[in-house]
């Protein structure tokens, strides 16, 4: 398990997510300094950020998404204590989860 | 699931040989994802080729698409990146850079009350002109903004 921090809060009737996750995102053209060999592609390819069980985002990334990707999404119809969770499953079978309660 | 287009685009046949696979117990439900990621879109090395592969070749400009970045990027591995789609019925947000190696850098599909927005951050190899194709009701829009990079972010 990889470190990932996600926050959910509630703005009126929509509640902004937020979640930075851990990952090198390497897009397979870089040379490690120290070896001189390059850098294998290693990235994120799938994304899902769910909802009180319901999937609201369903994402397909490439290596061009940065280094520990940041992202942000709003979600309509939460409520305080829903239960938010972000799955990502990158281009090696390596996965994360991570969780928030809608505050 | 199901709602989703990329269901519906994969079409009958993939989903069903997915289902088979399911049952079979060679997939876990969990694993379908990674399942359906599209190669064939995100290797494409074209512009032109990318929005072929997405199905927007013929896609419609649109003011109705808002995408935030600074028109010029200070640090090119990391620059801001803000859509929002204010069409009606938006299913996904794809965000090609036409002068990247592989110019489609994401898709994101809303469901289940997600508003038709991300905001993140994403990497450009040099000055180019970034797209924001957007899927509503099987149809694809599309809006952009040219950006400048001094220092390329992929090599």
């Amino acid at each position: 398990m990889l470190d990932m921090k996600i926050r959910a809060q509630m703005a009126g009737d929509v509640t902004d997510i937020k979640a930075l996750l851990t990952h090198p995102m390497e897009n397979g053209k870089r040379k490690d300094m120290k070896t001189g060999q390059i850098v294998p592609l290693h990235f994120i390819q799938t994304m899902t950020v769910s909802v009180a069980g319901k999937t609201a985002i369903d994402a397909q990334l490439s290596a061009a998404v940065s280094k520990n990707p940041y992202f942000a999404f709003k979600v309509k119809g939460a409520k305080a204590g829903d239960k938010v969770v972000l799955n990502w499953v990158d281009n090696k079978g390596e996965k994360s989860t991570g969780e928030a309660t809608v505050a | 699931m199901n709602q989703l287009r990329r269901t519906i685009l994969k079409g009958s046949g993939a989903t069903s040989a997915i289902a088979v696979a399911v049952a079979a117990g060679l997939l876990k439900p969990s694993e379908l994802l990674a399942a359906e990621w599209n190669k064939a879109a995100f290797e494409t090395k074209t512009a032109a080729d990318t929005l072929n592969a997405i199905g927007a070749g013929a896609a419609v400009d649109s003011k109705d698409i808002v995408i935030k970045m600074p028109e010029l990027a200070e640090t090119a591995v990391t620059v801001p990146v803000e859509v929002t789609s204010k069409i009606a019925g938006t299913e996904s947000i794809m965000l090609v850079v036409e002068k990247n190696p592989n110019p489609l850098v994401l898709d994101m599909a809303f469901a289940n009350g997600a508003e038709p927005y991300f905001s993140g951050r994403i990497k450009m190899m040099e000055t180019s002109r970034v797209k924001a194709i957007v899927r509503a009701g099987g149809k694809f829009y599309s809006a952009f903004k040219d950006v400048k990079v001094t220092i390329g972010g992929c090599g």
